[in-house]
């Protein structure tokens, strides 16, 4: 790994968007910092715009529709939170929007994740970091696997 | 190859501990770094009161408790540079500078730690606050699991399979070119466990694409070198390593990858042109590389990032016996992270000063004049040094 060096952020201010992130997914709603000044959106979320430098955030909703942009299976969970979930996928799933999300996948065997799929968006209770409605994806029509030809073989 | 009359900063000694994996040890980080440095000051020929520069790892040792332990009382300039494992080569291109401008004249730059037997490393990756990423991991990254640079960097390694064919095969052939330098090095921890692609395909997956064998072995070590003017290199009578040019960048965003516009943007795709193009040679003209390599993917981006070959071209680039020694461009002589021993990139510092005095022993590269060493830290910083033989 790369050497792990950056020890309190935390203590510089930062307390981050999680909050106000995750209590959008409890209501069932997918949504994403946009500037109001330049309309680009931002995830992950930053303090200034760093488009055009303005401090006017929306939280704007995304139709919660994508492509698997790539991902990873974890075998080996490094934290022990994950341990009884192994193995598990991690997604970064590129929304139609244009922004990327890493998130998870539900309804999907691993043999069948797939570069490029389309995967649309649902919400999901987990307690393994903190209890929160996590936005996971599932496979959306038009997903090879949906129309029957198969996962691509690892 | 630049002027060879203009004055370079030089690398005149390095030190190194023994490097390895002992359940029982009880190392501390400063204790080996310290343990490090004393051999390369005494490498360099100098005193412990001549250091008057110390450029540490971040939050492996401080500047004053290592200066405080060597007795070092005329420093005049400390600074730590924060780029995880691209700051050893990162501190070098800033020690250039620094000595270019008369604000130091020996500057020490040490690193390493119990990152085996010493509980703070496995801690660490608890706590998203401790990691690169901070606050935006631990709201948007460990939700989902996605908790630690393997799987971090695991989807660049996935994203580049799909979109240039890299094979499975390929990843191994870097992880078998580690190893088997790592046999003809004494201090090499995986020294004595030969492996075949047979083995690396039989490791277990951690995170798809990388298995065990694809990754780093966390080592308790440590390695310093002391890097100074040019004109005081050559009066101490020691073998001239000169640093033709260093540089040091980060890709954007440098705190976040699944965002970036190219997934495979990295600091080393910035910095390398300029090192080169200051340094006026290219990578054709190395006779070997040290390429940091964290995990197997890792190693084969950068040769793409080097300007070694066009992006995509990385995994044919190490195939063919090509990157080990005897082939077309030797890396890692001595093992690498993967193999020899995880002192945060120091180690590809030394192995490079090492080849250019020509002490390598069995693993030494024929006629060796002009190698590259580059770091690769958090998410994708990188630096690069491009090192003679004068
Ligand atoms: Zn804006």
């Amino acid at each position: 790994m790369a050497s792990l060096t950056a020890i309190g952020e935390d203590e510089i201010g930062s307390k981050g968007t999680g909050d106000e992130f995750y209590a959008w997914c409890a209501r069932g709603e997918l949504r994403l910092r946009r500037c109001n000044a330049c309309r680009e959106w931002c995830h992950v979320p930053r303090v200034t715009c760093p488009n055009c430098a303005a401090i006017d955030w929306a939280w704007e909703r995304v139709k919660g529709t994508g492509r698997v942009y790539t991902w990873t299976v974890v075998h080996r969970a490094m934290h022990p939170a994950f341990m009884g979930d192994v193995p598990y996928a991690v997604v970064v799933v590129e929304l139609d929007e244009g922004p990327r999300i890493v998130s998870g996948v539900v309804d999907c065997p691993l043999e069948a994740l797939e570069m490029e799929m389309p995967v649309e968006v649902v919400f999901e209770r987990s307690d393994r970091w903190g209890d929160r409605v996590l936005p996971r994806f599932r496979r959306a029509p038009g997903s090879k696997a949906l129309r029957g030809a198969g996962g691509i073989a690892r | 190859m630049a002027d060879p009359k203009r004055s370079a900063a030089c690398i005149v000694g390095i030190g190194e501990t023994k490097y390895g994996r002992d359940k029982g040890a009880s190392h501390t980080n400063l204790a080996l770094q310290l343990e490090a440095s004393i051999r390369a000051i005494a490498d360099a020929g100098l005193q412990r009161r001549d250091i008057d520069g110390i450029m540490p790892f971040q939050n492996l040792a401080n500047a004053e408790e290592i200066v405080a332990n060597l007795g070092c009382d005329r420093v005049r300039f400390a600074a730590t540079v924060a780029m995880g494992g691209a700051s050893p080569v990162a501190s070098l291109a800033l020690a250039a500078d620094v000595l270019a401008a008369g604000r130091a004249s020996a500057i020490l730059i040490p690193a390493g730690w119990a990152a085996f037997s010493g509980p703070r490393t496995r801690e660490l990756v608890l706590d998203p606050a401790r990691l690169p990423g901070g606050v935006i991991a631990g709201d948007y990254y460990f939700p989902h699991g996605y908790t630690a640079p393997m799987q971090w960097y695991a989807v660049m390694a996935q994203r580049h399979m799909y979109e240039f064919g890299t094979t499975r095969e390929q990843l191994g052939a870097v992880a078998v070119a580690m190893r088997k330098h790592a046999q003809l090095n004494p201090n090499a921890v995986m020294r004595g466990k030969p492996m075949t692609m047979a083995d690396y395909l039989a490791s277990p997956m951690l995170a798809d694409p990388y298995k065990m064998l694809d990754c780093c072995i966390e080592t308790d070590g440590a390695a310093a070198f002391v890097v100074t003017t040019e004109e005081r290199a050559r009066d101490l009578g020691r073998p001239i390593v000169r640093v033709e040019a260093a540089a040091a960048a980060q890709p954007h965003p440098a705190d976040e990858i699944t965002n970036r516009k190219n997934i495979f943007e990295t600091g080393l795709g910035r910095a390398a042109p300029e090192a080169f193009g200051r340094a006026g040679v290219r990578p054709t003209d190395l006779d070997f590389a040290m390429i940091y390599d964290c995990f197997t993917f890792e190693l084969i981006h950068q040769v793409e990032e080097l300007g070694l070959c066009a992006r995509g071209e990385g995994g044919p680039f190490v195939e063919g016996g090509r990157i080990e020694l005897g082939g077309e461009l030797p890396i890692n002589t001595h093992g690498g992270l993967l193999s020899e021993a995880h002192v945060v990139g120091m180690n590809h510092v030394v192995e490079a000063v090492r080849q250019l005095r020509g002490d390598c022993g069995t693993r030494q590269v024929a006629n060796a004049e002009l190698g590259v060493v580059t770091g690769w830290g958090d998410f994708g910083d990188g630096s690069v040094a491009i090192l003679s033989r004068r």
